[in-house]
């Protein structure tokens, strides 16, 4: 009986899931199929010659060049480089700040709590495209435009507010009485912060990397005016390489984007469980 | 031994707590000092920056004549018939994505929820589509709607059994439509990820005891389900209209907003005009007046979210 009825939601599920994986596999195909194929009519939809040529040109390993091939004159080495410091290097630092500022929203009420917390919300509501220019003219005061250290501090204030907003509801959770026990027992608030709470929001620190780390590592809007050359273009900046006036290279261009989700992948299946916990406390706390 | 020491003991750790307290006026501010000097440097500075440029004829070549113009360019913004289309069309874009990705998530979260095995393996296929740059989801969509090669028209071709060629990013309706699947393919496993947290979190009691009332599927989904989801349903529309809200990404690379303005939202024009017009001062005026309407809308939210969890007992 109970089978019977879930059977409609799993066929649901199945084929929800099912369709919205096509675009993916699609991708993946579309990266090891040679570029003539993709371009023809009437399509050829059995490829009889999948090989992983578009890799091998971006790692810079030689392959025989193919008609519309970009991959060999991509810089990816670089784009890998630079991806990874500002993601990497916004994700630590809004993590840190963040969690400091949310450990002040949770534990302790101050004037202006409310006001400052709303604030940090309400940035989120401006996008990259409406800062870009007036960055781009200060980062070229402080002679940090162009540079993978400017893009770091954009990103992190960029992800600060999140971080901010599910690591205060993380902290919320802990029981109060817990920290009263550390204190009585000599432990300065210090301690008792590192001590006692931040083991206990390991979680919610995995979910705002998580999140931190996509919104960098995926960002656009920004890095288009503020990166102008392989000093601190980033890997959707670099994507346009692989279009051309009139012919683009979507092979090429596919299998960056195969290794642009693969770290994404790894983080997501890694801390998967937290994310959801961490979105439920945002969402229901905070 | 015992009772004297305590006696001690607690006295001191009574001091060290009245010094947390002292402490404790001070600190907040410490803690939120590098968050708030870092969101006034990245945030706040660009801002204010381009709320004074809003008020002057500053373009990109003429940085060194630049006058003050008072409200001109917000006047010529509401009487530029591009300007308001693109603001009811934002407006569109948002209503139908955020609602129909609701639904969608709800939907689908529900259905999932019923299924035990091998959850986590579907949660993170799911999730793909979150891991993906909009960039990428453009390029993407873009080529499976191209009107030479595209994989949809290659299917109709099969199909028909004759070459199709529909220009899905170029008539019409066609090109809005199609943005708006790419977003909807985009974001609608968030609304899932997010409800199916919420649907998780329901008491079993009150669902089995639905079921030994004999309610129907449908009706335990419309009279406890949706109920007791509706904190996250509007913290989920609160982040996503406002993400939307912001939405560029995509656009751009799909149609960059046209052909003419057909596809343009609000950030797509700020774009255009910022910096391939290089009126920057005029996009500042507009960025503005569409980041004020979006912050009345995540307020109105928010107040929304509070009673929402008022009504579920939390707080």
């Amino acid at each position: 009986m109970k089978r019977a009825r879930h059977l409609p939601s799993r066929f649901a599920t199945y084929v929800f899931l099912a369709v919205f994986s096509l675009p993916v596999l699609w991708l993946i195909l579309t990266s090891v199929r040679p570029n003539i194929e993709i371009n023809t009519r009437p399509p050829v939809w059995l490829s009889r010659n999948l090989n992983l040529d578009s890799y091998k040109a971006l790692l810079g390993m030689g392959v025989n060049p193919e008609r519309f091939a970009f991959g060999e004159n991509v810089p990816f080495v670089l784009y890998l480089r630079n991806s990874l410091l500002s993601a990497l290097g916004s994700t630590v630092l809004a993590l840190i700040i963040g969690t400091l500022a949310a450990y002040a929203f949770s534990s302790f009420s101050f004037k202006g709590r409310s006001g400052i917390f709303l604030g940090l919300m309400l940035a989120r509501a401006i996008p990259g495209i409406a800062l870009s220019l007036p960055l781009l003219i200060l980062l070229t005061k402080i002679g940090l435009s162009d540079s993978v250290y400017g893009l770091i501090l954009v990103y992190t204030a960029m992800n600060i507010p999140f971080a901010a907003w599910l690591m205060t509801g993380f902290i919320g959770e802990i029981p109060e009485a817990l920290n009263d026990a550390a204190l009585i027992d000599g432990c300065s608030k210090w301690g008792a912060f590192l001590r006692i709470e931040l083991p206990l929001v390991g979680p919610g620190l995995a979910a705002s990397g998580i999140f931190a780390f996509l919104t960098s590592w995926n960002e656009f809007a920004i890095a288009s005016v503020l990166t102008r050359t392989t000093a601190s273009k980033t890997f959707p900046v670099g994507l346009f390489d692989f279009t051309g006036e009139f012919v683009s290279d979507w092979r090429g261009m596919c299998a960056m984007s195969v290794i642009m989700l693969v770290p994404a992948v790894i983080f997501v299946i890694v801390v998967q469980r937290q994310l959801l916990r961490g979105l439920t406390l945002g969402a229901v706390k905070g | 031994m015992g009772e004297r020491d305590l006696g001690i003991s607690r006295r001191s750790a009574e001091k060290r707590l009245s010094a947390a307290v002292l402490e404790s006026r001070r600190l907040p501010v410490l803690l939120l000092l590098p968050a708030i000097l870092l969101m006034a440097l990245v945030v706040g500075f660009p801002m204010i920056y381009s709320l004074y440029l809003s008020f002057t004829d500053f373009t990109l070549l003429s940085q060194s004549s630049m006058k003050f113009i008072g409200l001109r360019n917000y006047v010529t913004l509401f009487k530029d018939p591009t300007f308001l289309a693109a603001l009811g069309r934002t407006v569109l874009y948002i209503t139908i994505t955020v609602n129909v990705e609701m639904l969608l998530g709800l939907l689908i979260a529900n259905a999932m929820s019923n299924v035990v095995k091998g959850q986590s393996v579907l949660r993170t296929i799911l999730m793909m589509p979150m891991m993906f740059a909009p960039v990428l989801v453009g390029f993407q969509f873009k080529w499976i709607f191209n009107d030479q090669v595209g994989l949809l028209n290659n299917v109709l071709f099969e199909i028909a059994r004759h070459p199709v060629i529909i220009p899905w990013l170029i008539r019409k309706p066609l090109g809005f439509i199609t943005i708006t699947l790419a977003e909807l393919w985009m974001s609608t496993p968030f609304m899932v990820i997010i409800f199916l947290a919420g649907i998780l979190s329901i008491s079993k009691d009150l669902t089995d005891a639905a079921e030994v009332d004999g309610s129907s599927e449908w009706q335990k989904f419309i009279h406890i389900i949706i109920p007791s989801v509706s904190p996250f349903i509007y913290i989920a529309l609160a982040v996503r209209s406002l993400d939307v809200a912001k939405a560029y990404d995509l656009v751009s690379i799909m149609t960059g907003g046209g052909p003419a303005h057909r596809t343009e939202l609000i950030w797509t024009y700020v774009y255009r005009l910022s910096f391939t017009s290089q009126s920057f001062a005029l996009g500042s005026a507009m960025s503005y007046v569409t980041v004020l309407v979006a912050i009345l809308f995540t307020f109105y939210l928010f107040r929304q979210l509070i009673k929402a969890r008022k009504v579920r007992g939390i707080q």
